[in-house]
């Protein structure tokens, strides 16, 4: 089949298990461990000894009262012993109900606070690791990877420590009752241990493949909708079904593989526990017949071995589950290490009120090592003035905004804000003095009146409507259903490209920054919205240092200053008039859009 | 059951598998009920008879059962799993046939997070019901009926005991369900919130970070996982209340049975073994009980999942072929495009007036057609009309004299090129998405249609050319090279009439310059609908219509528009308003000030 879609998987992994991710995450349950103990106190004092303590009873029960070796039955023993298993009964229900809410508050506060801990971590990375990773990659640690790890450690490891206890538990009172029937019957044990992670371990290779497959088709799923249009316009349906079809038979293949072995698990169990079942019953009678045991003891270790094998199968269980939840763990770790791009200095200081003077002083920068962006750029900008940044596509743009703003840091060089380093003060206190109006406006699930407000929260109603009419956004926000008030989100058709950009105008020209950069940020707007726009830039950068990056004429040609950047290199520099008063890079651009008018 | 009867066509056919499941489980569980009996003949016939000889026999016979016991289990789950699996693979299949055929209209108001809970969530709620939860269901009946009257041979009086607890346990198993159910909604509903969050975060990290908001996204993000940790442990207060005191009434049956029990054999009118396999029955009938709160779960969810399933498969499609629609013959087409009185309304959107109203035009093939208005004027409608991504509410459109409803909708669409407005990439080589349209194109073809686009320079530029694989919404390329790679998408197939959704916004003038002119080459005898916002794109069509909320304004050709007053020639003012000589009029085409920028 052709390559007609191509997704990437994650890695099918079968790895020791680590126990160093084992540690870092145990780090998160140590402010609970007084928590932990209590826990784990109740549940093996209470709950571990009236489970144990049943059959035990049950024995005492059949051997004393009802069926003694000699003489009578006695009602009265057979009653004490049902009332204390009464009282063992309801002390099990009581502790049960302690350790259910206390495993889970623990668990859910330790969650809570990874998922807190590497949201917070995710905020304070830089445009660098945004860059090289795709949204859904960095979604999939903060919900599904820390999720992986909830029932780990809610009831993972709680009962695991009780699993644990009770298999010891168990042998220690078979050996005390009788242990010659004891050592016969735990003679299977490791027998079930080796099938048990024997079969585990291809169980879960085989779901691996299963999970991989199925976020193949979510990813398919994800992107066929949101390309529909595209799909239909191309006429491509009968093609996406055929390769959805072979997707999702293949998908079922290995599901079905996973499922039927999955599904032998709990068959060869038993038949593994057959075994016991036969040495414990013809041993027991044996012994039985040789009056060294008696009926009673014979019907608690049926229930004792019956109690045996479940906790084994469960600790198999939990094991697996570890596996899977260490590699999620991995990978919240892997971006836990990450370290921002642009630190900031220990000891930066916030920026004053900024007049808002910029100077690039032999700036060089690239994204990636080998090819520079920007190669040795002078610029210094008076306060107040507008900077139209000219040049194709890679000329660096973009580049001397971002690099303005600190998204990124210099190679070499600096970026100077009132004089001052830009890596000399704090991140917060720069970028909320320069305001930002990106290529593609990004709509934040909420009403228009909070997407304008994002710029500056503590702003009025009166505010954000004067904000919305100085730049002429405030008639078609009326015109919606709900004004203000109507709910608009990021994928979602309520606004039009132009009107979006239109409200992160208004976005940024409530923050009210000294700096203001539009990248491109008039591209896509329509002509009525432009004419607007032409009436509304006046009011925006009344006052502020800006930078414009446009490919219009109309919007580059008022600027203060044009630079005309090539590849990097700042090639001229002056304001329009100036430029076009000798042949260059900038008279040939504006020359040719005149000449594709008339060509 | 109607859901299941609507839904049987997706698992009639694998009806053995589904008797099989049934058919295994029932055996395995009648099978399961034989293993007390025999331990009472151990007891009674055996042990307390002393008469030895048959234990070997009957210990072999217990391993006989529970080895068939397993097998049939194992038949149960295969079966289960298969069945499951072919419901899921052919409801998968289904629902994304469905997804492919419902028409624009429908995904103007879908939620992609929607449709693709019901392709995974929702199928996996049918797969585990008809695979494994009706064969369950089913068994639990079974169970009670066969375990309750097995006990009642053995002892009619003790049964009728324990019978009293058994609606006590079923009754808070289903009360435990009850309370249980809303609580996962709200824990479903809150997952889908975090998630909401923490995608809208990392989408818009620009502008969070643009703005310095971090600590508002971690405050908005501490919300939403407050309330995922209190939901889930409101189900862990649900489950510690009912979860132990279901295991209590169970335990209590388990003692006053043997308290009964014990004080018949005492008084002679029971013997032991009849206790011990009386006792083995009880827990075995009590066991799914337990479940059966989940069982009933189980189906309710399913059926619920069944139902958003039908919901979308009965969804009916808006734009489809009608009886004898119309193939057409590729070679024959000529392009030739008449809007006669075509207006149209948004049916989603009653609160809006009609997206366009009367409009009428003529284009034979080889004329260029460009639109232009502001948001909302009905540009991007009239193309979409034309592709019948909507069908028209009055008037109509023809192909070549042909109303564009009679024909074939994959046979109209296959002679349309079209490059909407927001450039979408599939996740796949670029060589891939240039030839999307048509998967059997040569390497040849798609680099001349790169080389149209002005797409093959920065291709071939980058380390793996053609086979560059573009991720998740066309990442790691700027929104010019993604616009260059669906143009040449659309050009790939010289397709008869192409369509412009404002295609070269975020190109500089130069390159989209090049572009009109390949474009020229390329669709000369064919139909060009170009919307635009830049006089330049626009200046050379054959006839432009300037269209205002679905209205025409104006009409005619760039040299006799720039004459009239009124939005085609206020747009030309702003775009080119430095060269006055030649307008008829003086346009304000004051510079900036004398202020200077030093370099």
């Amino acid at each position: 089949m052709s390559r007609q879609f191509v997704y990437q998987d994650d890695e099918l992994i079968e790895k020791p298990f680590n126990w160093k991710q084992m540690g870092r995450l145990v780090t998160f349950v140590k402010p609970y461990k007084a928590e932990v103990g209590k826990v784990v106190f109740v549940m093996l004092v209470f709950g571990m000894l009236s489970k144990l303590a049943i059959p035990f009873l049950t024995m005492l029960a059949i051997d004393r009262a009802i069926f003694p070796k000699s003489g009578e039955g006695s009602l009265s023993l057979l009653l004490t012993i049902a009332a204390a298993m009464l009282v063992l009964y309801g002390t099990r229900w009581w502790a049960q109900k302690y350790t259910i809410h206390r495993t889970n508050e623990i668990g859910q506060r330790v969650i809570f606070d990874l998922r807190a801990a590497l949201f917070k971590h995710i905020q304070s990375l830089s445009f660098r690791f945004f860059d090289k990773r795709p949204a859904g990659s960095v979604l999939v640690r903060v919900t599904n990877d820390v999720n992986s790890l909830q029932d780990m450690f809610t009831n993972g490891v709680v009962n695991t420590a009780i699993d644990i206890v009770q298999l010891i538990g168990i042998t220690v009172i078979l050996l005390f009752i009788e242990p010659k029937l004891a050592l016969a019957v735990i003679v299977t044990v490791p027998l079930m241990f080796f099938v048990s992670t024997a079969l585990r371990k291809k169980i879960r290779m085989a779901w691996q493949i299963v999970r991989i497959k199925q976020s193949r088709i979510n990813a398919h799923l994800n992107e066929s909708i949101q390309g529909i249009r595209v799909t239909q316009a191309f006429a491509q349906e009968k093609e996406n079904i055929a390769y959805f079809d072979e997707m999702n038979r293949s998908n079922i293949r290995s599901w079905n593989r996973a499922s039927a072995l999955n599904q032998l698990f709990g068959p060869l169990i038993e038949i593994t526990s057959a075994i016991g079942t036969l040495i414990l019953l013809l041993y027991g009678t044996y012994l039985i017949q040789s009056e060294a045991m008696t009926v009673g003891v014979l019907v608690a270790f049926i229930t004792y071995v019956g109690s045996f094998w479940e906790p084994i199968t469960r600790l198999g269980n939990m094991y697996s589950q570890m596996l899977i939840s260490m590699s999620s763990a991995e990978r919240i770790f892997e971006f836990m290490d990450e370290r921002p791009a642009v630190p900031e200095k220990e000891g930066a200081k916030p920026i004053s009120q900024l007049s808002g003077r910029v100077q690039l002083d032999n700036v060089t920068f690239g994204y990636e090592n080998d090819r520079p962006a920007l190669k040795g750029i002078n610029l210094d900008v008076k306060p107040g003035l507008s900077v139209a940044l000219v040049g194709h596509t890679g000329s660096g743009k973009s580049t001397i905004v971002n690099l303005i703003c600190r998204f990124y840091d210099t190679v070499e060089g600096r970026v100077l804000i009132d004089g001052q380093d830009v890596r000399d003060v704090t991140i917060d206190s720069l970028r909320s003095q320069i305001g930002i109006v990106l290529q593609d406006t990004f709509i934040f699930s909420g009403t228009i009146r909070d997407n304008i407000r994002y710029g500056r929260p503590g702003a009025t109603d009166a505010e954000v409507e004067a904000a919305a009419r100085a730049v002429r956004a405030h008639d078609f926000i009326v015109d919606l259903p709900n004004g203000y008030d109507t709910e608009v989100e990021e994928r979602g058709n309520v606004l039009s490209v132009g009107q979006r950009q239109l409200l992160s105008f208004a976005r940024a020209l409530l923050a009210d920054p000294r700096i203001l950069v539009l990248d491109e940020a008039t591209a896509s707007i329509d002509t009525e919205t432009e004419l607007r726009i032409q009436e509304a830039l006046g009011t925006l950068l009344e006052g502020r240092t800006s930078f414009i990056v446009a490919h219009r004429l109309s919007t580059i040609r008022h600027a203060d200053c044009i630079v005309v950047l090539d590849h990097g290199e700042m090639m001229e520099m002056g304001n329009h008039e100036e430029l076009m008063k000798r042949p260059g890079h900038y008279r040939n651009l504006v020359e040719a859009q005149y000449r594709f008018l008339s060509a | 059951m109607d859901i299941f009867r609507a839904l049987k066509s997706y698992y009639w056919k694998d009806k053995g598998f589904l008797w099989g499941s049934i058919a295994g489980l029932a055996v395995a569980t009648a099978l399961g009920l034989i293993y007390p009996l025999l331990l009472k003949s151990l007891i009674d016939d055996m042990i307390l008879a002393e008469k030895y000889d048959g234990v070997l026999g009957l210990t072999l016979t217990a391993v006989g059962v529970i080895f068939v016991k397993a097998a049939f289990q194992y038949v149960h789950g295969f079966s289960g799993g298969r069945l499951g699996n072919r419901i899921a693979y052919r409801l998968r299949n289904a629902c994304y046939e469905k997804l492919q055929q419902l028409s624009f209209s429908y995904y103007d108001t879908a939620r992609t997070g929607d449709l693709m809970s019901r392709l995974t969530a929702d199928i996996e709620g049918v797969r585990m019901f008809i695979g494994f939860g009706f064969a369950q269901l089913l068994n639990t009946g079974l169970l009670l009926v066969f375990g309750f009257t097995m006990m009642f041979f053995v002892d009619w009086a003790l049964t009728l005991l324990i019978l009293v607890f058994i609606p006590v346990l079923g009754f808070v198993a289903i009360r435990f369900e009850q309370a249980i159910h809303p609580v996962f909604r709200s824990i479903r509903s809150a997952v889908g919130r975090l998630t909401v969050r923490v995608q809208e975060n990392i989408t818009g990290v620009r502008t969070v970070k643009s703005f310095a908001r971090e600590p508002f996204e971690i405050n908005k993000f501490v919300k939403e996982n407050v309330d995922y940790r209190d939901n889930h442990l409101t189900l862990a207060d649900v489950w510690a209340k009912y979860f132990p005191m279901m295991e209590f009434i169970a335990n209590l049956s388990v003692a006053t049975l043997l308290l009964a029990g014990g004080w018949r054999v005492i008084a002679g009118t029971m013997t032991l073994g009849e206790l011990v396999a009386i006792t083995g029955m009880l827990g075995f009938v009590v066991a799914p009980l337990w479940t059966l709160g989940f069982q009933i779960n189980g189906y309710t969810q399913s059926k619920a999942s069944g139902e958003r399933l039908l919901e979308l498969l009965y969804q009916p499609i808006s734009v489809k072929n009608r009886d004898n629609s119309l193939a057409l013959d590729d070679e024959a087409v000529q392009g030739h495009i008449r809007f006669d009185d075509v207006s149209f309304r948004y049916t989603n959107r009653d609160d809006l007036p009609s997206a366009l109203l009367g409009l009428q035009l003529d284009a034979p093939a080889g004329t260029v057609v460009g639109l232009l208005g502001g948001t909302g004027s009905g540009k991007s409608t009239a193309v979409g009309l034309l592709l019948r991504a909507y069908d028209v509410g009055d008037g109509a459109i023809t192909l070549d004299g042909i109303d564009i409803r009679h024909i074939e909708l994959e046979s109209l669409r296959r002679q349309i090129g079209i490059v909407f407005q927001e450039s979408f990439l599939f996740s796949t080589t670029i060589k891939e998405n240039i030839r999307y349209g048509r998967p059997d194109a040569t390497m040849e073809e798609i680099e001349e249609a790169a080389r149209y686009a002005q797409a093959d320079g920065f291709i071939r530029e980058l380390p793996l050319g053609y086979e560059t694989i573009v991720g998740e919404r066309g990442m790691g390329l700027s929104g010019g090279q993604k616009q260059r790679i669906a143009i040449a998408r659309a050009l790939l197939n010289k397709p008869k009439i192409l369509i412009l959704d404002d295609a070269t916004s975020a190109l500089d003038m130069e390159t989209e310059h090049e572009i009109q002119t390949a474009i020229r080459k390329v669709m000369a005898g064919r139909t060009v609908f170009m919307i635009a916002h830049r006089i330049s794109t626009l200046r050379h069509a054959d006839e432009i219509i300037v269209l205002d909320r679905g209205h025409t304004i104006q009409r005619g050709t760039h040299d006799k528009l720039v004459r009239q007053p009124g939005l085609y020639r206020e747009t030309y003012r702003i775009q080119y308003s430095d060269r006055p000589e030649e307008l008829d009029y003086e346009a304000d085409g004051e510079c900036a000030s004398e202020r200077r920028v030093s370099g």
